[in-house]
C-alpha cells in the first residue's frame, strides 16, 4: 500500500520543501517593522523624517522678500505659496548669498495652471496659450506677483 | 499625441489608462478557464466523446496561465514586485487576492492534474529517453518509477478529486477577472453583479472553442484522421455554452434598456457610435450570432464530415474573435466615455510601444510556443513508441 503512494508521498515533501523555502526567504525578506502600522514599513517613517528639509516656508521667504510679499497680497495669487512657483527653497534660505533659486520661465510656468482646460471652473483665468501670448513670456505684460494689468490697488483695496 | 475629444471629459479620462494588455488579460484567463472546463468534461462528467481532447485541453490550459499575468506584469512595470502580493498580502485588496488565486489554480490545480495524468508517461519516457529529455523526465518523476497497476488507480482517483476541486476553482480564476470590472461602482459600464458570470461563460465559450480549433489543426498537421465523434461534441457544448451566455448578455442589456438609468443615454450613443464596429458588428453579428447560427445549422441539417469540420472551423474562428471583442469592448468601451456622460474619448493604440500592438501580438503568440514546448515534453496523444513498450494506451483504465 505504501509502495502505491510512494510517488504522492514525494510530491507532499516537494511541496513542504517549497513551503519551508517560501517562510525563510520571507522572514528573510519582509522588513521587521512591516505591518507595526500599517500595510506599509513602520521605519520608513522614522527615514522619511530624517531627510533634510527641503521646503523653507513662505515665512521664511517673506522675512526678507517683504517687498515680493506685499505686492502679493494686492493680487490673487496671495494664495499661492512662493515654493509653489519659484520651487523649494530651503537651501537658498540657509545660505541667501551663495545659492541662488533658478530663473523661471513664465511661458512655460503659468501654463501650468492657467492653460484652457473645460474641466477647469468656469470663474478660474484660463487662456489657449498658443493663441494668446504665441510664445511671448507671461511676464512680458503680466507681473506673476500681481498678474491682473489694470490693477488698481488704491481703489479695489486688498484682496485676502 | 494629440487624442480627439469629443464633448466634456474629465482631464483625467481623456487618455485610456487599461490599454490592449488589459484586454489580453480576461480574454487568456477567459481560454484557461473555458479549457479547463472542457478537460473536466470528460474527467468529471465522464463525457468519453471529447476524450481526445483532455490531456490537449489541460496544456492549452496551462500554456496560457503561463502567460496570463505578463500583460499586467507588462502594464504595471516592475515585475520583481509582483512578488511581494505573496510576501506581504494585502488582504483587502481584489487585485493582490489574484496572486493567491492564480498560484493556487496553476499549482494546486493545473499542474498537479497534469502530473498526475502524465504520469505513467514520464516513467515511461525517463526509461526510454536520452540525454536532457531523460533529465527532465527523470526529476519530473521525483523519483519514483512506480507505475504499477494500484498506483495508477490511485493516481486517477486522486485526479478525479483535483478536477473536481478545479471546476470551481476555474470558476474563481476567471469570475475574479469579471469581479474586478463588476465592483468598480464608479463606471455604469462594468458596475454590475452580472459581470463574473458572464465572463465565467464567456470563458468557457472561448476555451472551448479554443481547444476545438487546437485539436482539429494539431490533427491535421500530424496527418491524422479527426475524430467527429468528438468534434460533433464539442460544437454542441459550443454551441449550449453559448446559448447561455448570450442569453445572459442579452438580460444584461434588457435590464439596462428598461432601467435606463442616469448613464443609459450616454452609453446607448457610445454603443452606437465608437462602440458599433467593435460591439454591433464583430462582437454580437459576427462573433456571436454566425456561429451560433452555424453550429445549430449542424443540429438541424445534415452535412458531410468535411462540412462539418469547416463548419467548426468558421464558427470557432469567429467565436474566439468575438469574446475578444467582448473583452475590448468592456475594457476598453469601459474608458471611452466621461463619468459626468458629457462626452466621448478616442483610444489610441502605440505599436512597438511598452502596451503597443506590437507587445500584444507577441503576448499572444508565446502561449503558443510554450504549448509546442509542452507537446514535445508531454505529447497529449497516444505515444506509439509508449505503447510499444508493452504497457496499455495511456489513462485507458478509466
Amino acid at each position: 500500500m505504501f509502495k502505491d503512494i510512494e510517488h504522492l508521498i514525494r510530491l507532499a515533501v516537494v511541496m513542504l520543501i517549497a513551503l519551508i523555502v517560501f517562510i525563510v526567504v520571507r522572514a528573510h525578506v519582509v522588513p521587521r517593522s512591516f505591518g507595526q502600522y500599517g500595510h506599509y514599513r513602520g521605519a520608513a517613517l522614522g527615514e522619511i523624517a530624517s531627510r533634510p528639509v527641503a521646503l523653507a516656508g513662505h515665512e521664511a521667504c517673506e522675512t526678507c522678500h517683504s517687498d515680493v510679499a506685499d505686492l502679493k497680497k494686492q493680487g490673487k495669487h496671495v494664495v499661492v505659496a512662493c515654493e509653489a512657483c519659484h520651487g523649494a527653497a530651503a537651501n537658498h534660505a540657509d545660505d541667501p548669498g551663495s545659492i541662488k533659486p533658478a530663473k523661471l520661465d513664465t511661458a512655460i510656468l503659468c501654463a501650468r495652471c492657467h492653460e484652457a482646460n473645460s474641466a477647469k471652473p468656469r470663474g478660474f483665468p484660463q487662456v489657449v496659450t498658443a493663441d494668446h501670448a504665441n510664445g511671448v513670456a507671461c511676464d512680458t505684460c503680466h507681473q506673476p506677483h500681481r498678474p491682473k494689468i489694470d490693477l488698481q490697488p488704491e481703489t479695489k483695496g486688498t484682496k485676502k | 499625441m494629440q487624442i480627439p475629444v469629443e464633448g466634456f471629459m474629465y482631464p483625467n479620462e481623456v487618455e485610456l489608462q487599461w490599454s490592449i494588455l488589459i484586454v489580453l488579460y480576461p480574454f487568456i484567463t477567459g481560454l484557461v478557464a473555458g479549457a479547463f472546463i472542457l478537460a473536466s468534461l470528460e474527467r468529471v462528467f465522464r463525457v468519453q466523446a471529447v476524450k481526445p481532447t483532455y490531456r490537449l485541453a489541460l496544456l492549452t490550459a496551462l500554456a496560457f496561465l503561463l502567460v496570463a499575468p505578463l500583460p499586467l506584469q507588462l502594464h504595471l512595470g516592475h515585475p520583481e514586485r509582483s512578488f511581494e502580493m505573496y510576501l506581504t498580502p494585502h488582504r483587502s485588496s481584489a487585485m493582490a487576492m489574484f496572486g493567491f488565486v492564480y498560484l493556487w489554480y496553476l499549482m494546486a490545480v493545473l499542474l498537479l492534474e497534469i502530473w498526475l495524468d502524465y504520469r505513467r508517461d514520464i516513467v515511461l519516457k525517463s526509461q526510454t529517453s536520452t540525454g536532457f529529455p531523460r533529465f527532465i523526465y527523470r526529476v519530473l518523476t521525483l523519483g519514483s518509477d512506480n507505475i504499477s497497476e494500484r498506483s495508477l488507480q490511485i493516481d486517477e482517483r486522486v485526479g478525479y478529486f483535483i478536477t473536481l476541486i478545479g471546476i470551481p476553482s476555474a470558476f474563481l480564476l476567471h469570475g475574479y477577472v469579471g469581479f474586478i470590472f463588476g465592483s468598480v461602482k464608479a463606471n455604469p459600464w462594468w458596475s454590475s453583479p452580472l459581470m463574473p458570470i458572464v465572463f465565467i461563460f464567456s470563458a468557457m465559450v472561448s476555451g472551448i472553442a479554443a481547444v476545438m480549433l487546437l485539436y482539429m489543426l494539431s490533427t491535421r498537421l500530424r496527418g491524422r484522421e479527426i475524430d467527429m465523434r468528438c468534434v460533433d461534441t464539442i460544437a454542441q457544448y459550443l454551441m449550449y455554452t453559448f446559448i447561455i451566455d448570450f442569453s445572459l448578455e442579452m438580460l444584461d442589456l434588457l435590464q439596462r434598456i428598461y432601467e435606463a438609468d442616469e448613464s443609459f443615454r450616454s452609453l446607448d450613443f457610445m454603443v452606437h457610435t465608437r462602440l458599433w464596429t467593435s460591439q454591433v458588428i464583430v462582437q454580437i453579428l459576427l462573433g456571436t450570432v454566425t456561429p451560433i447560427t452555424l453550429l445549430a445549422l449542424t443540429q438541424f441539417l445534415k452535412f458531410s464530415a468535411t462540412a462539418r469540420k469547416r463548419i467548426y472551423a468558421v464558427a470557432g474562428v469567429l467565436t474566439v474573435i468575438g469574446i475578444f471583442a467582448m473583452r475590448w469592448n468592456v475594457v476598453i468601451g469601459g474608458q471611452l466615455f466621461s463619468k459626468s456622460f458629457l462626452g466621448y474619448t478616442t483610444y489610441k493604440m502605440g505599436f512597438a510601444t511598452r502596451e503597443g500592438l506590437l507587445p500584444a501580438i507577441a503576448l499572444m503568440i508565446l502561449p503558443f510556443i510554450i504549448l509546442w514546448v509542452l507537446v514535445k515534453l508531454l505529447p497529449p496523444w497516444p505515444d506509439a513508441a509508449l505503447s510499444a513498450s508493452g504497457a496499455t494506451a495511456a489513462h485507458g483504465t478509466s
